[in-house]
């Protein structure tokens, strides 16, 4: 990867404050024209399964126990009992302390090469000392997360301490090494213009990255179509850039198969084909699972499904 | 006694005042048959320079500020206030009317620079506005100056009838050629020795004497020329005119003795600027 | 693998919605009847080349009982009718066309080869909007700023391109109904069936006859319709070459005209842009409509800083259009609309080459019936190229750099057309100043190609007299104003 940045402060900014801005309705337009694709018969088929394979099955609840946590694992790991060509999950999404009770129930059930991902750093709000931080994603690592789903300072971010959230981006990278994926959660909804979603994209991606994520999910909006075209543009012009593609993960507010059928749309016409991949794309989500196995039963049968014939968790 | 001294009459083009490139002139005579003046027979090279002058004093006419051309507009009325004698001389003498009509016809042009002066700066707010679109889209109308305009005065009431057609033709920011009264052309001439002290930027108006039938047809076909007011013109030759100038599709309109803000419009063009709203 | 993941499989918009007959005659007095000369000619999909139905051919007989239906319709009938009944046809008209979008949509895209996308999001909505727009408008004229109690004409001749066939009917039939004139309407040779389909909606709406009649027929019928004694005014929209030519049928009769005629606007990007908006825009201003928009941007005018960045990324873009089936909810660019204008593309884009521009075009796969164009740039483009010069009409752009922007100002502006123009900065004074600066009627700030029947369009210079659409746009069909 060719250097950016010297890693200083000034040049960060520099880099940042250089990018073209974002001009909300034209931005918004073109999410607006994609979302009428129309994605029929074959190609829905496929992109059901696709996206089933992108879905980072989630629970982040107060409320959450090891039995919710453990029946989330075999969901994901066996969308539908009935049938076995569903593929499963790309990932289990859930708290720091429930990562190993995860991570054992996947494995005992046969789903090892399904990962945990972790939601890191005093998620969903991130403010907690950068101690705390560490610890929180230490922790979850070796619980067995291998992939980290970290929040970023928005106060920083929007107070202009933007060297101070590329050193926790750093840092907490640093810390994942090989070991763990990092994305690195932006929560749009907070940053309230696309010009700060471009430049928290770049700043992610410049920190060490490996994906930038839309939202925490507990903020609304979350991941509208235009946050995630700005951020498929940032990953395909910043693979131009340095040859290094980033994963996008959009979470929050994806609930149905349209939902997921239009975030593939913009996928593939944003940063291209090449970004149709579990390791480049996700979506975080929990109701949405059940939609794309009603519409794949749909497709199967060729009559709509029920609620009953999918299982709730 | 003395003899007086006589005033030769010449042509108005770019601020300056050459005689006919052709070096033609021709004689006029008042109503008893008294010679009066050479005024210049303009050539239509004389045209063509007038319509360059005209050209390059556009830019710099039409981005003035609206309320600075209506202080200059003004500051003509001021000084043609001041010269009122020698229009009523020229008219009484070319058109054969009283003093006192002479006069008259005097004061209501003067009083028109005026009222013109007035609407330089109106004309946008009357005349433009925002526009409602049904989309998240800033969007307003503004008439703005077409560019060159030829202005064939009316051949009566020599100087009221080419204020007529001249104040709202610069008013709205157009720069002007305009071809005089052929029987009355005097006032045009002084007119112009009005407009050289007015602060009216060289180049805004250009004023030719000589024959229409020989200078219209060269106006009419100009490419660089953007409308024409006709009214001066008889009747007979619209059709004529209108098809030379549609080879540009020149904006070509006649009035009959109008005094409206529609007579700016008429040479003027609406333009209409959209942006999107959003942060 | 992943790039036959996606590929969209076809979906084609059901065609069943719509009855085309085999054949139709002129709607003249609210009744049908056949055409003088017993002469037909055939509508074509220019997708398929398939014949679609047979149009009959009016000639200067035909033209004379339209313009005689008109005149004893606004005479009798619609100049006297009080103003907010008249209001409340244009509301019906509206309400009709929406009721009826799909049906015209899909028409439309048959008729014409462009996308059902476009028919459907642009064409058909628009059309039915500026109804309900002008509809309002009725009853208030005494306070649209032209004094009290502004007058109609009477009679206006009515000549509309294939490029928009329903929306200019639209442009043109709202406002002269609004203002209380009464129309003949000859549609476009290749494009003549909405026309007649909306003939159906001033049925439906029990207009009463005469108001609107609609004569079809090629360049002849337009020429007799021109030069009727008759008519009191002339709205057309076209070629700046038959405008001209309608200047000077018209000279001799001091009738006013409104003509909204061809265009070459320059769609400017300086280096502060939002690039990716402009993009976009770019995209929109020459590939919406197969290019074959009188106000499109063909001209890009390139900040020379970052040229290279924007072409590779304009490229990347143009290779995401999908072209083909006009039917298909995903066609992006459809079929050009005759045999005769992809001819008259094809020798534009010949002379590019030809004169040392070079040519770029989206590798895409183009159907082997009808008529079809791939989307294509041209670098290296100067003023002095014909392509920078004249209007295409197609889905063709010409690139051309400036190093400053008043430099960008002196090559949009060198041009005899001066219909719309765009400029994408992200610096709000910059965008003033050159709104200031572009002789263009219409200027688009960081968007391109947006129409709202709120906002009057029409050229400077050779693109044109007049406006259409919002209240500048009611002036064509009121006397005296302006």
């Amino acid at each position: 990867m060719k250097s950016l940045i010297d890693g200083s402060e000034s040049s960060l900014r520099a880099f940042l404050d250089n990018l073209p801005g974002v001009d909300k309705v034209g931005a918004e337009g073109r999410a607006a024209m994609l979302a009428t694709r129309s994605i029929k018969t074959t190609s829905k088929a496929k992109a059901i399964d696709l996206a089933i394979k992108m879905v980072d099955l989630t629970t982040l609840e107060g409320a959450d126990t090891p039995g919710k946590v453990k029946s989330l694992c075999a969901k994901g790991f066996r969308p539908d009992p009935t049938d076995a060509s569903v593929p499963h999950v790309g990932a289990i999404c859930v708290y720091n302390d429930m990562v190993e009770i995860a991570r054992k129930h996947l494995d005992s059930i046969g789903g090892q090469d399904i990962p945990v991902a972790a939601v890191s750093t005093a998620f969903p709000s991130g403010r907690a000392s950068m101690e705390v931080k560490l610890r929180d994603t230490k922790d979850a690592i070796e619980a067995g997360a291998s992939e980290i789903d970290m929040v970023i300072d928005r106060g920083a971010f929007l107070s202009g301490r933007i060297g101070e959230v590329f050193e926790e981006i750093r840092e907490i990278k640093s810390l994942c090494g090989d070991r763990a994926h990092l994305k690195v959660i932006l929560e749009t909804g907070e940053l309230a213009t696309y010009d700060n979603v471009r430049k928290a994209s770049y700043l992610a991606m410049l920190a060490g990255a490996d994906f930038i994520k839309t939202s925490t999910g507990k903020v609304t909006p979350a991941a509208t179509a235009p946050v995630v075209l700005v951020m498929l543009e940032a990953v395909r012009d910043f693979y131009k850039l340095t040859g290094q593609r980033i994963g996008v993960k959009p979470a929050g507010g994806i609930r149905t198969t349209k939902d997921a059928i239009k975030q593939l749309v913009l996928v593939n016409e944003t940063a291209g084909p090449e970004w149709l991949t579990p390791d480049l794309f996700r979506i975080g989500a929990s109701a949405l699972l059940n939609d794309l196995l009603m519409q794949r039963m749909k497709l199967r049968d060729g009559r709509y499904s029920g609620s009953n014939y999918v299982t709730v968790d | 006694m003395r003899l007086d001294v006589m005033k030769t009459y010449k042509l108005y083009i770019g601020g300056a005042f050459p005689r006919s490139e052709s070096g033609r002139s021709y004689e006029l005579k008042d109503k008893k048959g008294n010679f009066v003046a050479n005024p210049a027979l303009a050539s239509r090279k004389d045209l063509r320079d007038a319509v360059v002058a005209a050209r390059s004093a556009f830019n710099g006419w039409s981005h003035a500020t609206a309320f600075n051309r209506g202080q200059i507009l003004y500051r003509i009325a001021e000084m043609l206030e001041g010269r009122s004698l020698q229009f009523i001389e020229e008219i009484s003498a070319l058109e054969g009317v009283s003093q006192t009509s002479a006069k008259k016809q005097v004061q209501e042009a003067i009083d028109l620079w005026v009222w013109y002066a007035g609407w330089c700066d109106k004309i946008s707010t009357s005349a433009g506005g925002t526009n409602p679109i049904a989309g998240p889209y800033y969007n307003f109308t503004i008439p703005e100056p077409l560019g060159v305009v030829g202005v064939i005065a009316e051949e009566k009431e020599s100087l009221l009838g080419l204020t007529r057609g001249l104040a709202p033709v610069i008013a709205g920011g157009n720069t002007a050629v305009l071809i005089a009264s052929e029987s009355a052309p005097l006032p045009a001439i002084t007119l112009a020795e009005v407009l050289a002290t007015s602060d009216l930027p060289g180049g805004v108006v250009n004023i030719l004497t000589g024959k229409r039938s020989e200078l219209v047809p060269w106006l009419a076909g100009h490419m660089e020329v953007d409308g024409i007011d006709i009214s001066g013109v008889a009747k007979t030759l619209d059709g004529e005119i209108k098809r030379a100038g549609s080879e540009n599709l020149k904006r070509i309109h006649r009035f009959n003795k109008d005094v409206s803000p529609n007579r700016m419009l008429s040479f003027m063009e609406y333009k209409t600027v959209w942006h999107p709203i959003g942060i | 693998m992943s790039t036959e993941i996606f590929e969209y499989a076809p979906a084609p918009e059901s065609r069943a919605i719509v009855d085309i007959k085999s054949e139709y005659g002129l709607y003249i007095n609210g009744k049908w009847v056949a055409p003088h000369s017993k002469k037909r000619f055939a509508s074509i999909n220019p997708a398929t080349e398939e014949v679609l139905s047979k149009v009959s051919l009016a000639d200067a007989t035909d033209i004379d009982k339209a313009v005689k239906a008109a005149r004893s319709a606004y005479n009798k009938v619609w100049a006297k009718m009080a103003p907010k009944e008249r209001a409340k046809y244009l509301f019906r008209i509206a309400r009709l066309l929406q009721e009826r979008a799909r049906e015209f949509a899909v028409l439309e895209a048959l008729d014409n080869g462009k996308p059902i996308r476009e028919t459907r999001d642009v064409d058909v909505p628009l059309s039915a909007a500026h109804f309900f727009y002008h509809a309002g408008w009725a009853d208030k004229l005494n306070y649209a700023g032209y004094g009290d109690n502004p007058k109609p004409y009477g009679v206006v001749g009515q000549i509309i391109p294939w490029n928009f066939p329903l929306l200019m009917l639209a442009w043109k039939v709202a406002p002269a109904l609004a203002t209380g004139n009464t129309v003949v309407l000859k549609p476009a040779e290749t494009t003549p069936l909405t026309a007649l389909l909306f003939a159906d909606i001033c049925e439906q709406a029990e207009l009463p006859a005469g108001v609107v009649n609609i004569v079809t027929g090629d360049g002849s019928t337009g020429a007799a319709l021109v030069n009727h004694k008759d008519i009191d005014k002339i709205a057309f929209t076209g070629s700046t070459e038959v405008g001209k030519l309608i200047a000077k049928s018209i000279a001799d009769r001091g009738i006013p005209a409104t003509l909204e005629l061809g265009g070459k606007g320059a769609n400017i990007v300086f280096d502060d842009a939002p690039i990716d908006e402009a993009v976009e825009g770019i995209i929109n201003g020459i590939f919406f409509n197969q290019g074959h928009v009188c106000c499109a941007g063909s001209r890009l005018l390139l900040q020379e800083s970052i040229v290279d960045e924007f072409i590779e990324k304009l490229q990347v873009r143009m290779a995401k259009i999908r072209v083909g089936d006009p039917l298909d909810k995903n066609t992006d660019l459809g079929a050009i609309n005759s045999s005769a204008q992809l001819a008259k593309i094809k020798e534009m884009s010949e002379s590019g080459s030809k004169e040392g521009a070079q040519i770029w075009s989206a590798p895409c796969a183009l159907p082997t019936k009808g008529y079809w164009f791939a989307p294509t740039i041209f670098t290296g483009v100067t003023q002095a190229h014909r392509i920078a010069r004249e209007e295409i009409f197609g889905p063709v752009l010409s690139v051309l750099t400036f190093r400053t922007p008043s430099e960008a100002m002196e090559k949009a502006n060198n041009t005899p057309f001066g219909l719309s123009a765009g400029v994408w900065t992200e610096k709000g004074s910059k965008i003033l100043w050159a709104a200031n600066e572009l002789k263009a009627g219409v200027i688009w700030a960081n968007t391109f190609n947006k129409f709202d029947a709120a906002s009057p369009f029409g050229g400077y210079k050779e693109s044109g007299w007049g406006r259409e659409g919002g209240r500048h746009g009611l002036a064509a069909y009121l006397k005296g104003a302006k």
